[in-house]
Order: C-alpha cells, then structure tokens, then sequence
C-alpha cells in the first residue's frame, strides 16, 4: 500500500500498519449497520422477493427523487410546506414569546392569565384538528392556525420560566448600578432567559412540523404532504417515501439551524469550548 | 464627616420571633477614610453594610452621605458583593460598562483606564466563564468605581479567594484609594486584612450587633504584616475579640 510507505521501512512497524489499516474508525461504524440494511433491501426488491408497492428498493426511491427534484415539483410541494410551516411558527411563537414575557413580567398577569393557558395546555393540540376543519375549512387557515396553537405552548412555557429564574442576585446588582427599566429587560432579563427560550423555540419548531404533516395529511391540494396523499392514491410507494425522507431532513436541517444559533447567541455559558 | 450611619435599632422576624441583630450602632467616616469593621459571624456586619447601601431600610435610624438621606440603593454608594455578581453573558468591559454605552469614546475611554487600574489589560472581550475568581472581582470593583461612587461598600470581598490572589487584591485598593480618594468600607473576618487595609477599625459584639471598639490605625501605606507596629496592633485587636464572649471566633484571624 502506497500510504504505508511513510511509516517507515522497517518490516516490524510495516505490518503494524497494515494491522490498523483493517481495523474501522469508530464514527465509520455507526454506518455499518445502514449500509448491510440498504445493501439487503436492494437485493430482496430487486430479486422480486417483495413487491414493490409494499417496499420499493432505494434505488427507486432515489430514482423518484431525481425525477421529482428535476421537474420542480418537490421544490414548488415544499415551498408552500415549509410557508406554512414558518407562517404558523412565526404566529404561534411570537405571540408564545409575547405571552411568556407578560405572564413572566407581572404576577397580576400571571394569576389572571397562567391558569388558562395552563388549561388549554392539557389538550392534546392535534385533538383539535376536527375542529378547526369545521370552523374553517380545509382553507390555509385551519393548517396555519393548528401549527401555531402547537407552537405557541413550548415558547409560552420557556419564556416565562426563563424570566422567573432569572437569578435575584443579579437584580439586587441592576438596583445598585442604577438601571433604568430598559436596561433591566435588554441586560438582565431577557439575557438571563434566552437559553430558556432558544429551547422553547426548538421544542416549538418540532411540533410546528408535526402539527404541519397532519394539516397537510388531513387534506389540502398542495405541499409535501399533498404529494404523499396523491402518491399512496396512485400506490407510487417510492414517492410517499421521497415525501416521508423530505419531512425528516427538513425538521432535522431547522432543529441543526437553532442548535447554531444556541451556540452563536450563547458563547458566553462556555466560550472554551468554541474555538471562535 | 462624609458618612454617618445611624442605626438606633435593627431586627429580623415579628412577635416572639423578633430578633435584635444591630443595636445602637453610631459611625462617622471621614472623606477618603477607609473604615474596616471586623466581628464574630452573624453579629450582623453584612445587615449593616446593606442598610448602608441602601439596599434594606427596614430599620430605625438614618444614613447620610454628605448630608443627602440615602434610601434607596443607587451609584454613590458602590457596592462590592462577596461573589462578583457579574452578568455572565456581558464580556470584561460590557460589565464594567453596565447600563453605559461603550461606544460613547468618554466611557470607553474610563473603562479603558478602569481595566488598567485593576490589571486586567488584555482582557476586555473575556466572558466571566474565563476568568478566575479573582480576575472577576477585579472586574466588579471596576464596575463600582466607573460610577465614581462617593463611598464604595465592600462586603468581604476577597473571603473566597486564595491567600496569593486576596493580597494582591488588597494592594489593588490601596492604590485605588490613593489615586481616586474614595471613602471606603469593608467588612471582613480577617484581622490582618483589617489592619493591612483600614485607616479606621470597628469591631463588633455579637447579639446584638454592638460597637464594641473604634480604633484609628496609624500606619504608613505601603504596609508590612511583618513590622512590630502592625503585631502590635494585631495583638491589641486580639484582645478586643476575647474581651466579647464571643472568643471562639478568633479562628479566622489567618495565621
Ligand atoms: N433576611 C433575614 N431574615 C432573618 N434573619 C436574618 C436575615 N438576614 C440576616 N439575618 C440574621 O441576622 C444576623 C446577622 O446576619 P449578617 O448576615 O448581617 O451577619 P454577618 O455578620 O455578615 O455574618 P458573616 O460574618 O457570617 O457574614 C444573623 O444572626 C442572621 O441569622
Ligand atoms: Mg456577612
């Protein structure tokens, strides 16, 4: 092996590493098990051992994929997905944060506001999904007002714990230096309870996506999930697969963008740890 | 005199609960004095600096720097806590600028001059995860004197740091007493400290709160732990401790 040669040229140390060029490194081994899976999977539809509407191979569904990303229309199902997504996201967190703030920032408003939004809490958000098909329709709305009520809890949630742990040490400082309100929120407070929130707004996104493939699942005539309904009509297995993967990645590839942003906004919980 | 400090009675709790824990405590700091109170552990050191700040008014008496009430905490009368109390997301010189505008050249400029005052050029963009105990209490004393405080209140300041770090720190506000001229007062359960630091010294009994000694300490700054004169002293404060029955305490007197 070309490689081995600038171990050295002594024999004892040349089978050392032809010994460790046999042995796997560890982060290749979780692949292991996926690539045999894979591997089995394409033999047994290729060799007709399972019918193709029940399992089609990887190759298909990659095939399908290619076919879907070049005529444009995974781009167009996923942009309306994702705006709506994002619509019902923006919606429901930002009146989560405003709510959490309030409720966080004054007692009074906790006591009239917290016990029912504690209340609404316990439903379960997609048992409502009936409802609003009542009230309004397969329409846009519905499916933007079922993801924001999904989002809105986690961030409620976390902003006001985030407020209320904000070390009273720290306020007893803000009182000696003199801070005006502003100060207090943009310094002290909102600082304190941002990694409360960065996890509301993640646990938010999470089921912002959840509440949006049973919106979509539930009926609609465009978007990802529009596209698996129409492809499980027509039995085109290999696309509900295409769409079922697109749903994954996308809810993973934002749950990765928040996680940056965690790291980003809060450098200050342990900078050694970044190399900046 | 620039501070007078007035407290006829302070207690804890209500009914049969109620405890007296300062009694009849009169003090009057001149300008740039540096007053050191030291006493047993609970004998309420800690309540009288706060009632100084302002940061508890539930007590009789009064405060009064240079002849204006306090009764509120605020910026003239700093305050240094025991732990540094720094806002870990704010960077070295965000925490000494606080609520100030760093990009204002006037205040960059003072917190510039602060970090050098308190050896800490170098850095500014450090987060307090960065930095040691004593590196962060450098930091919050920084804070204090940005403010230009008439007096700055010190609450065992350096009771958690190593022998090395607290006496470099001690040198720190010597300097910074000589070059800014600010009334100081520190709390702390270290005789040495209080004789190495203090122009004044108070020490207090405990149940209730009592001054049970005031004591000028006549020393030259720089100061050596070592001279006859320091021993001296330290024997003398020594003998106020065991003249309170509180003797026992004598044990944080280090060394
Ligand atoms: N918030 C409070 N409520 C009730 N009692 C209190 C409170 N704060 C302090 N005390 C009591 O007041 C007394 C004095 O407390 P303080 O903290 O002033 O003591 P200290 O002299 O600073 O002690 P140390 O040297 O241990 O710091 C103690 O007996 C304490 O139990
Ligand atoms: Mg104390």
């Amino acid at each position: 092996m070309k490689t081995a040669a600038y171990v050295g040229v002594s024999g004892q140390e040349k089978t050392a590493k032809v010994k460790k060029t046999r042995t796997i490194p560890p982060w290749l081994k979780g692949f292991v098990v996926p690539i045999i899976m894979l591997a089995l999977w394409q033999y047994a539809g290729s060799a007709g051992l399972i019918s193709e509407t029940v399992l089609p191979t990887p190759l298909a569904i990659l095939a399908s994929f290619y076919e879907l990303a070049v005529s444009g229309e995974l781009a167009d199902n996923m942009k309306i997905s994702i705006a709506r997504a994002a619509g019902g996201f923006l919606l429901g967190g930002g009146l989560g944060l405003l709510f959490g703030i309030l409720v966080g920032f004054s007692r009074k408003t906790e006591s009239y506001l917290d016990p029912s939004l504690q209340m609404l809490r316990t439903v379960p958000h997609l048992s409502v999904t009936p409802l609003f098909i009542l009230w309004f329709g397969f329409d846009e709305l519905s499916k933007v007002l079922l993801i924001a009520l999904g989002a809105f809890f986690p961030i409620y949630i976390n902003t006001f714990l985030g407020i209320r742990s904000v070390d009273a040490k720290l306020f007893d400082v803000a009182r000696v230096l003199e801070f005006g309100w502003h100060h207090q929120i943009t310094r002290l407070i909102l600082p304190a309870a941002l990694p409360n929130i960065l996890l509301g707004v993640r646990l938010s996104l999470g089921i912002a996506w959840l509440g949006l493939v049973v919106a979509e699942l539930m009926g609609s005539s465009a978007g990802v999930g529009y596209m698996i309904m129409d492809a499980r009509q027509f039995s085109q297995t290999e696309k509900v697969f295409v769409g079922i993967i697109i749903f994954a990645v996308v809810g993973k590839l934002t749950d990765s963008f928040v996680r940056l942003l965690e790291r980003k906004l809060l450098k200050w919980r342990s900078s050694f740890q970044g190399t900046n | 005199m620039s501070v007078l400090i007035r407290v006829e009675e302070k207690a804890f709790g209500i009914a049969d609960k109620r405890t007296v824990v300062l009694d009849d405590i009169h003090l009057d700091i001149n300008d740039g004095e540096f007053l050191t109170i030291i006493g047993p552990s609970g004998c309420g050191k800690s309540t009288l600096l706060k009632i100084a700040a302002g940061l508890d008014t539930e007590y009789t008496g009064s405060v009064n720097i240079h002849g204006r009430e306090v009764k509120k905490p605020g910026i003239s009368q700093g305050f240094i806590f025991q732990e540094h109390r720094l806002f870990p997301w704010l960077t070295v010189e965000q925490n000494i600028a606080a609520d100030l505008n760093l990009r204002d050249p006037d205040v960059k400029a003072k917190v510039q001059e602060l970090i050098d005052i308190v050896r800490l050029t170098g850095n500014e963009k450090a987060y307090p995860v960065e930095l040691s105990g004593g590196m962060s209490q450098r930091v919050a004393i920084a804070r204090a004197l940005l403010r230009e405080p008439e007096v700055l209140l010190l609450d065992e300041p350096f009771g958690a740091l190593d022998a090395f770090t607290r006496k470099h720190l001690q040198d720190v506000l010597i300097d910074i007493r000589q070059q800014k001229k600010i009334t100081m007062i520190l709390v702390t359960h270290d005789i040495d400290e209080s004789i190495y630091l203090g122009t004044q010294l108070a020490i207090l009994r405990a149940k209730p709160g009592r001054l049970q000694r005031w004591l000028p300490i006549e020393l030259p700054f720089p100061r050596n732990r070592t001279d006859t004169s320091f021993q001296y002293l330290r024997q003398k404060v020594l003998e106020e401790f065991e003249k309170t029955e509180h003797s026992a305490y004598t044990e944080g007197a280090g060394i």
